[in-house]
Parts: structure tokens; sequence; C-alpha cells
């Protein structure tokens, strides 16, 4: 065995990245339940990739046969309900995850100098994440497949001059059809998982070569001990490869809930109508895109100018590649922080959660009204953030972790 | 933190009742269903093939699944369902999808639309919907086939369970509406009984929304069996895994 492994090292680098990412790579000892989420992510990552494979061997992406054969999987394919149920609860646990990993990031300051790159290959893998999310909802070819992709593909004729050529040309014709599915299958099984493997590599390495933020935002690196290692780090590898191993079947467990007892997610994950096959003469009644868009989707809709609706919700999503340089403040950690942040941080959660809902009723004053609000609360993040964030009264931060 | 995730807490109770009732349009009864009674499946099953089946068609469905499933002979499923023949004049095999000959040229011209497919009827309008559906056909001369209906109006299908359940007409009331005077649908009433009782129609009405939830999601029992199993399991690696993290963050201090 030990010659084998001399044997490759000699010609491959198999050792010295086992060390370099596992085996010695050091982590800080007080991560928390935050930290949980992004080997999870990960993991789901490798879910979805894994039972999208088989989902290939039977779906066909052709406007006539799509919906007819992803019931064909639901009850043809020996446990083709499995594999089908596992990459849609897939998409919502990514989606859980991710919300959950960022907003870790945001508490405990990990965007922050010298982490930005990392922060910033996470906000493009959650950008790809949403393109092929929302390609891959088109594939069942049902009633929202369908209306839903209408609504926001027709978002992109609101860009002034280029709109309509631009929108014809994503959907490869007049309406969506046959070649918009075609070309939403390719992206969605071969060009975004790639770009999004990538973005998880190139996230990785960067971290590696920073190392781990943690609950305290203190930089383990500062005080090693005579041998050159951290005396807050520990071995990724066997310490944080066990505990995420139960951090793994805990999330196993809440996601088997989900995938065989509440498989439609009450019509938030499988939406009712996508049981009707799609049809471009009969608008849905009501359409709503699936939960993970719909905080983005209630800004969109707060607006009433659509060009401005559009830039609002780009904006929504842009202003967060930025936190590293919106927030000023040294400190890290919300722990440390003042009682501003942390009011700050508490009312963006809310309102990020509150949006969320907004988008899924229908318009009426009073939700329009408050649509607006939030969507100001959201954006007011930012800007009390850059403010505030200067001369911000903290407290002192401690020179090792605390537990 | 900790206040964080109360807070998370606080507004998904809050949010929770609200996102219940939000949805919620005409009034629904309660269908009276139990997926796992094999015996009103079969019931169902054959209400089924009786009256909806000759012109909807449930074609993501093959005929031996439910056979498979409702424990019934391939010759019971035949003898009760198949009364087609193929293009060469040969049986309809019970391993093909459940189609039907009309075709939606014929439906258009018939009931002025096509025929929906019901094999994921249930799915898409939900149980209730499809039970109070079928209880609210009520007698109405200025449609095509005579007949409307309260939950779906205007609705291109004639009541054709009309010989189980009677004949229903629509009671009004005028209502006073910004000072002009609008009928307001009150009820239904049976006016002319049909061969089955109020109370035995709802349970005809019962095991056949029942086939059809069965219909829309076959797997449904076996995933739920499943899903069981694999908890109790995930249970059990839990109880491996957490004593492995403890053994070995003992030195951590």
């Amino acid at each position: 065995m030990g010659k084998l492994i001399g044997w490759i090292d000699d010609r491959f680098p198999l050792t010295k990245m086992w060390n370099e990412h596992l085996a010695e790579y050091y982590a800080p000892k007080n991560f928390n339940f935050w930290y949980f989420f992004g080997s999870l992510a990960l993991m789901v990552l490798v879910i979805q990739i894994i039972s999208g494979i088989f989902l290939t061997m039977h779906y066909k992406p052709d406007a006539g046969m799509a919906f007819a054969s992803v019931e064909y999987i639901m009850r043809d394919v020996p446990y083709g309900w499995l594999i089908r149920y596992i990459h849609s609860t897939g998409a919502t646990a990514f989606f859980v995850v991710v919300y959950l990993h960022m907003l870790r990031g945001l508490m405990y300051g990990s965007y922050k100098q010298p982490r930005e790159l990392i922060w910033l290959f996470g906000m493009f893998i959650y950008l790809a994440l949403m393109a092929e999310a929302f390609m891959g909802y088109l594939l069942p070819w049902g009633q929202m497949s369908y209306w839903g992709a209408q609504v926001i593909i027709s978002l992109f004729s609101a860009i002034p001059v280029i709109g309509d050529d631009l929108t014809l040309w994503i959907r490869g014709d007049f309406v969506i059809g046959d070649a918009t599915l075609n070309r939403f299958f390719a992206l969605h099984v071969i060009a975004l998982p790639f770009v999004l493997v990538f973005l998880v590599i190139a996230h990785i390495i960067a971290l590696h070569e920073v190392g781990s933020n943690n609950p305290d935002g203190v930089e383990i690196k500062k005080m090693k001990d005579a041998k050159g290692i951290p005396l807050d780090g520990i071995p990724f590898h066997p310490y944080y490869s066990v505990k995420d191993i139960v951090g793994v079947v805990v999330f196993l467990f809440f996601f088997s809930v989900i995938l065989f007892y509440f498989p439609d997610g009450g019509g938030y994950m499988l939406e009712h109508a996508n049981f009707i096959a799609s049809d471009p003469l009969k608008t849905p009644e009501h359409i709503a895109p699936v939960w993970y868009f719909t905080p983005f989707y209630a800004i969109l809709r707060a607006v009433p100018d659509k060009l401005l609706g559009v830039g609002a919700m780009g904006a929504a999503i842009v202003l967060l590649f930025f936190m590293p340089w919106l927030d000023r403040c040294k400190v890290k950690s919300v722990r440390y922080r003042s009682g501003i942040y942390k009011a700050n941080l508490t009312v963006f959660c809310i309102s990020f959660v509150v949006l969320g809902w907004l988008a899924m009723q229908p318009v009426t004053e009073t939700i329009t009204f408050m649509s607006r609000l939030f969507s100001f609360f959201y954006f007011a993040f930012f800007a009390v953030l850059y403010i505030t964030s200067k001369n911000e009264s903290t407290k002192p931060v401690p020179d090792r972790v605390t537990s | 933190m900790k206040k964080i995730i109360a807070l998370f807490m606080a507004a998904a109770v809050v949010l929770t009742p609200v996102m219940a009732t939000a949805s919620s349009g005409a009034h629904l009864y309660k269908a009276p269903i139990d997926i796992n009674d094999k015996e009103s499946l079969k019931r169902g099953a054959k209400a089924f093939a009786d009256y909806c089946y000759s012109c909807h068609a449930a074609s993501f469905m093959r005929f031996n699944r439910i056979a498979k499933d409702l424990d019934m002979s391939e010759q019971d499923v035949r003898d009760m369902m198949i009364h087609t023949r193929g293009k060469k004049g040969d049986p309809t095999k019970v391993g093909e999808l459940m189609q039907v000959s009309m075709t939606s040229d014929y439906a258009k011209k018939a009931f002025g639309t096509a025929v929906p497919d019901l094999s994921l009827a249930a799915r898409a309008r939900g149980a209730d919907w499809v039970y109070t559906y079928l209880r609210s056909f009520y007698v109405d001369p200025y449609r095509p086939t005579g007949f409307n209906n309260t939950v779906f109006p205007d609705v291109g299908m004639p009541n054709v369970l009309w010989s189980l359940q009677g004949l229903q007409e629509a009671k009004y009331t005028t209502v006073d509406h910004d000072g002009v005077e609008v009928e307001h649908l009150e009820g239904l009433e049976l006016v002319q009984p049909g061969k089955l009782s109020h109370v035995e129609y709802d349970m005809f009405l019962g095991d056949l929304t029942n086939f059809m939830v069965y219909l829309a999601e076959p797997v449904q029992v076996e995933r739920r069996h499943l899903g069981w199993k694999v908890l109790l399991f995930l249970v059990v690696l839990f109880g491996f895994a957490y004593a492995l993290k403890k053994e070995y963050w003992k030195d951590v201090h």
C-alpha cells in the first residue's frame, strides 16, 4: 500500500493534496452549528449530480414527450420516483443550506479581508445555482414550468433597445417551445453543472489558502506553536470529517422526512399547477415562482415600472457581491460588533423571509405596500451598513477563540 | 445568534397559518378517503372504469399496475376495465397505458373542449376539489349539456353520475348589491332522487376520489413504507456517528 502511494506520489501530488486539504488543514476548533452548511452544500451538489445523471437516462427533452417522460419516470422506471423526488427535494435543500451558509458568512464576517475572493466565488456559485434551478424547473414541462419561464424570460424584454431581440435569442423561438426546452436541458445538465463544480473548487482552494474564519472572527494563524501549527487549530481530518458526518446524518433525516412524506412541499416545491401539462393557450390564474426565488420576485413586483423593477431585483443580488467593501468595520464576528449591526442584520433577515412570503400572495394594495416597505428595509441594510460600519463602536476581540 | 434563530422561528409561527388560508377559493368538502383501504380503492377503480374511463383517459397509468397495487388478478382488471381493441383488432393488452379512443377533435365538437386526462387530476386539483366537484352538478337549461357546476362554472362535462345522484337544482336568493338586484346562489337541492341515497352517493364518491388520489401517485403507499425504514436507519446511524465524533473530540479542549 505504502509502495503504491509512493509510486503515485512520484507522479501526482496525492499525499501532498491530502495533507494540504484534509489531514494538515488546520481549522479553528470552535466551529458551531452554522459551520455544517458548507460541507452539506457540497454533499447536496453531489446528490443532485448523481440523481440528475439517472434522470437524464429516462427523461426526454422534447416538447411533445417531456411531461409524459417525467410521469414515466414516476410510474414505470424502477425506483424512478425515488430518484425524481431526491432531485426535486434536493433543489430545495440546496437553497436551504446555501442561504444558511450565506447567513453564517454575514454573521461572522467571513467575507472580510483576507476572504473577499471566497465570498465572490461563493456569490458566483449562488448566481449559477439560481440559473441552474430556473432552467431545471422548465424541464418537467408542466403549466408552472412553462408560465414561470415565460414570466422570467420576459423580464429581459425590459432592457431598452436590445430587450426584444435578447428574449428571442434566449427562447430560440417567438414563444417558449421545443427550442427553449432543448437549450435549457443542455445548459441544465452540461454547461451550468460544469460552471458550478469549477466555482466550488475555486471556492474551496481560496478557503484553504487563507484558512477558515470562525464564530469569534479571530485569525488563528496569528498564534502558532513551535511547530508552526495554530494553537486554536485542529486538523480538518479526522476532527471535522467525523463531526460533519453527524451533520450529514441529521440533514439526511430531515431531507428524508420531506422526500418520503411531503415530496410536494405543500405545493411550494412541486406546484399543483405543474401536474398539468404545459398549455401555451391557458395561463394559470396565479403564477408564483418556486419558494427560493420569491424574495427577489417580491422586490420586482414592488416597483411599478418594469425596467426599474428588473433593475431593483438585479441590484438586490449584485449588492451582496460588494459586502466585503460595503462593510468597513474591522471586527468580523457579530459577537463583538455594535447593537446597530445586530439590529441591521436581524431586520435584513426578517425582510428577506417576509419578502419571500409576500411574493406568494396575490397582489392586493396591502401586499404591494408591504412589499415596498420590506424592499426598502432590504436595501436599507446595505446603506446603513456602509454608513455605520466606518466608526462602529465594537467590543474588544479576544486573541484566542472562545469555546 | 440564538436571538436570530428565535426570531426566525417566531416569523415562521406567525406566517404559517396565513399561508394555509391564503389559497382557499370556494368552500370544499373534505373528501373521506383512505389510501390504505384497498377495498375502497377497488370499488373506486370499478366506478372509474364504469363512469369516467369511457371519455377520460389516464394515459400515464398501465392497467396491470392497478392489478399489482390493489391485489387483483390481471384477468379481473381486464374484465373490469378493458373493452377496447387495438388497431389490428386484437384486444388491448393489460400492460398498455390507459388511453381512450375518443379524439380531441371529436371531444371539441361534443363538449366544446378536449377531455382532460385524469392521471394527475387529483394532484393538480386536490382530493377535496375532485370530491366536491362531483357533488356539485345542478340542472341548468341554459347549458348545452343541461348541467352546470358550482365548483367549476360552465363546465363542459354533463353530470354522468345523475342516475346515481339524482338531479339537483340551484336555489337562488335575490340580494341587493349597490342598488342592483343580483341573484345569489344559495345552495343545491335534490329535486329527483337517484338510485343511491345521499349517504350512499357520498360513499361512492369517496371511493372514486380515493382511487383518483391513488391514480395520481400510485407509489405513495410504498413511498411512505420505505420512508420510515430509511428514517429508522438514519436514527441508528446517528448513534454511531455521534459516538465516533465524541470519541475523536474528547482530546480537544
